[in-house]
């Protein structure tokens, strides 16, 4: 009863800022356009907060997620810069997506073996990848963005009146839900996340499991980085500067806890609609940017005190001795 | 009648009393209609089968809940307490099974947690007043222990006297000990008793939970008698003795309180030759037959855990060879442990069994999901139904196998892991402390189990600090001292005593 109470609030929440957004901006918020604008733009943070919520439930933290973004971006959209951006062909496109991806899987097993190998705390090591990955993003191209003029599709193009990049977005949804609820992986991330040691008691290979989710997440990064770099048709040194936040906000506010065994992908979702929703509603208000930070600032810290409160009502009532 | 005993008749007002007390946790009653009277300078025992409601009694008289009905009266005083502080104030205190320290503080900052003693500057704690406060506490009972010494590096005995000098800096009327000696050595336990008695000496009241029924008939000097959320009998302890009191606490006879077997041991199913692992065990060489339970006795500390731990492939082995069923096998990690055919049920249920989160279903097939046909995809409809049939063979009380874990109680917890065990299908079966913290009834129907495994053709090594359950259950008993074995008895041959003198005495 507690788990189905714990996920509507964040999903009453959702409907209730719709609701209110409709109110207010009926002209501008409650339009189709504007609904797809909003799913385009979560998909790139999305995306992230996917791979994050295993993570999180594995009772794990990845700092570096925002780095990695620029990272994978920047190597991904130099190496189509060194195809020939002259006269792009299908196939420079496909290489250098491909090995944005990978670097991005790359970059997560180096978080993984890190915090398996030499038994950092998950959140001291993605503190230094973060740093690490972001200096290689800039030193790169000294700073300088790469710029892929034709390389529209993902952040742009349609297929069957739905931008690619929600496709995938769902995509990995589908297939990440899966993973969790119906594969090892998934099932053994809880376990990790609940109790490490009885997981290793129980056989589970917990080293294995956790390096694969990080380099999970990382390939997810991966993904949503060269869908950042097709948005804009180029790839910055300074992209998701500041993402870790929204993305970790976004998988507590769905309901998983920062203590590990807890979370699903349905309230990673509904998290990051929320705060995109958030966002996009602030916007049409003519709140500013900066201003932003302190409306989702509030709602971080309500999202979590809320659910603390609701987890703490349901051990008192629940309990049977 | 003890000595207390006459000095208390004088006195009219009981320390404590609880009247009526009723307790619904959604569809279940924990308590109907308790009362209890517990007066001063007496150890008063509370004692039932898991699921009695003796925590939840305790829990609603340290103020963790608030009972449904009932009334509570300290010295007389009609009290009701809003939060744990607030019975904390009125002088009660909890010593919780696992208990509550702080591992990295001192025993003074432990003892005065929330409760230091002001310095000269503000916000700031006298430190050296808190020292000598422990002391001082500490030598008025005759405790010796340093009150600088950290929590984390203490004995669990040690603990214990920390957690008791804690309730007694808060000026604690009545203490209430919740399975105080299930893991403590003898000695440990002889030193509680003589603290406990002490405590009684000197006016306070002792509600002491235990499952050991021969301490309780040692200890206390009134009991109290629990089932199914009722009190069935309440009066000193005079002339009962244990039968009785189970009889009260299942209400029915417990004849044959170690079931009767009748097995054929097999051929050698497992060969423990030449095992060491850096200091902590050495040179240990034992075989086991199919079909044979094999105990494995020892002090706390002896190397019982540590051969388990070496067989099961969590500590790294500096020599040994493991054959089973005449094979030699490698094992490097528990989950070579188990794909050989080895199961180890840990001491520890909490911080190295059970994911206290998750669904109990989820526990159950942890270990086990590649046999039970879930290799790659899990079917939840399926691993639900296996669960069920597990949870209905063992007898597992719960809400559903979909319930959390958390909502079980410590005996059918136990029988959850006992039943991922089951569910691995294993040859060679490792049983570390299996009857800790449950009740008598469950007891037996853990031995019931071990028969019926040994029956099946399993080979069983069976770890206990309880000699009589080891007498009453094994074949053979292998004694442990100071990480070497000392001792391959036959059973039916052999004493608690020799037992004994093996595992404690130096020669």
């Amino acid at each position: 009863m507690g788990k189905f109470v714990r996920q509507l609030l964040p999903f009453g929440s959702l409907v209730l800022i719709i609701c209110i957004l409709s109110a207010l901006r009926p002209d501008t918020f409650l339009t189709a356009d504007n609904f797809l604008n909003v799913l385009r733009r979560s998909s790139v943070y999305g995306i992230v907060a996917i791979g994050m919520t295993f993570v999180i439930i594995s009772a794990g933290i990845d700092l570096s997620v925002g780095s990695m973004l620029a990272l994978a971006g920047m190597v991904g959209a130099a190496v189509m810069a060194a195809m020939g951006q002259a006269n792009p062909q299908a196939g420079t496109f496909v290489t250098g997506t491909i090995a944005g991806v990978i670097i991005g899987a790359l970059c997560g097993l180096g978080n993984g073996l890190l915090i398996t190998t030499l038994n950092l705390q998950p959140f001291i090591a993605t503190l230094g990848t973060m740093s690490l990955f972001r200096g290689i993003a800039l030193v790169m191209n000294r700073g300088q963005p790469i710029n892929v003029s034709e390389y529209t599709y993902l952040g742009e193009g349609i297929l069957l009146d739905v931008p690619v990049s929600v496709i995938i977005f769902a995509a990995v949804t589908a297939v990440a839900a899966f993973i969790l609820r119906y594969m090892k992986l998934g099932r053994y991330t809880y376990a990790i996340g609940s109790n490490r040691e009885a997981a290793f008691h129980a056989g589970v290979n917990v080293k294995f499991n956790l390096v694969c989710i990080y380099t999970l997440i990382g390939l997810l990064t991966g993904i949503a980085a060269m869908i950042q770099v097709s948005r804009t048709v180029s790839a910055q040194p300074t992209a998701g500067l500041g993402a870790e936040l929204d993305i970790i906000a976004a998988v507590v506010i769905g309901g998983a806890s920062l203590s590990g065994g807890q979370g699903t992908i349905t309230g990673t979702i509904i998290g990051t609609l929320l705060i995109s929703f958030l966002r996009n509603g602030c916007t049409l208000l003519g709140i500013s940017t900066d201003a932003q930070f302190i409306v989702i600032g509030i709602i971080i810290v309500l999202a979590v005190a809320v659910d603390q409160l609701a987890r703490a009502r349901a051990k008192t009532s629940e309990k049977i001795v | 009648m003890t000595e207390s005993g006459t000095q208390t008749d004088e006195q009219t007002v009981s320390a404590l009393v609880m009247k009526g007390i009723s307790k619904r946790f959604g569809p279940v009653q924990a308590l109907s209609d308790v009362s209890l009277t517990v007066r001063r300078g007496t150890v008063h025992a509370l004692v039932g089968e898991n699921g009695a409601g003796k925590s939840t009694l305790m829990k609603i008289l340290a103020g963790v809940y608030r009972p449904d009905a009932g009334t509570i009266e300290i010295e007389g005083l009609r009290r009701s307490f809003e939060r744990p502080e607030q019975a904390l104030e009125a002088g009660v205190s909890m010593i919780y099974q696992d208990l509550d320290l702080a591992q990295h503080l001192t025993v003074a900052e432990n003892v005065f947690l929330g409760n230091e003693p002001k310095g000269k500057l503000p916000f700031t704690v006298d430190s050296r007043a808190m020292a000598e406060n422990t002391a001082r506490i500490a030598a008025s009972f005759g405790f010796d222990i340093d009150p600088m010494a950290v929590v984390g590096e203490l004995a669990t005995g040690d603990c214990q006297v920390a957690e008791i000098l804690k309730a007694l800096a808060r000026k604690a009327s009545i203490i209430v000990m919740d399975e105080p000696t299930s893991s403590l050595s003898e000695k440990e336990v002889e030193r509680l008793f003589t603290i406990v008695r002490q405590l009684r000496d000197k006016g306070l009241c002792v509600i002491y939970i235990s499952h050991r029924l021969e301490e309780i008939i040692g200890l206390a000097d009134e009991v109290t008698v629990l089932r199914d959320g009722r009190v069935v009998h309440s009066g000193g302890i005079g002339q009962l003795n244990i039968p009785a009191i189970v009889r009260y606490m299942v209400g029915r006879e417990l004849t044959d309180f170690f079931p009767a077997r009748d097995v054929k041991a097999g051929d050698a199913a497992v060969k423990v030759s030449n095992l060491s692992s850096g200091k902590r065990i050495r040179d240990i060489g034992f075989e086991i037959r199919r079909g044979e339970i094999v105990g494995m006795a020892g002090l706390v500390g002896a190397g019982r855990t540590e051969v388990a731990r070496a067989i099961f492939g969590i500590d790294k082995k500096t020599s040994g060879v493991i054959s089973l069923d005449g094979r030699e096998v490698s094992i490097e990690s528990p989950a070579d442990a188990i794909a050989n055919g080895i199961a180890f049920l840990t001491e520890d249920r909490r911080r190295t069994g059970l994911c206290i989160g998750l669904a109990c279903s989820w526990n159950i097939t942890l270990a086990g999901l590649d046999r039970i046909g879930m290799r790659r995809i899990i079917s939840p409809a399926r691993e639900n139904k296996v669960a069920e049939e597990i949870g209905t063979q063992l007898l597992i009380k719960w809400v559903g196998p979909e319930a959390p874990v958390d909502s079980l109680s410590g005996g059918n917890q136990q029988k959850l892991l006992i039943a991922r065990w089951l569910l691995c299908q294993s040859r060679f079966m490792i049983f570390d402390e299996p009857t800790r913290g449950i009740d008598v009834g469950a007891k037996k129907e853990v031995y019931t189990l071990l028969n019926k495994l040994a029956e099946q053709g399993k080979a069983i090594l069976f770890i206990s600090s309880e000699l009589p359950e080891l007498l009453g259950v094994t074949d053979r008993i292998l004694v442990m001292r100071r990480g070497r074995m000392v001792g391959n008895l036959k059973t039916s041959e052999t004493t608690q005593e020799e037992v004994m003198h093996l595992a404690a005495v130096e020669n």
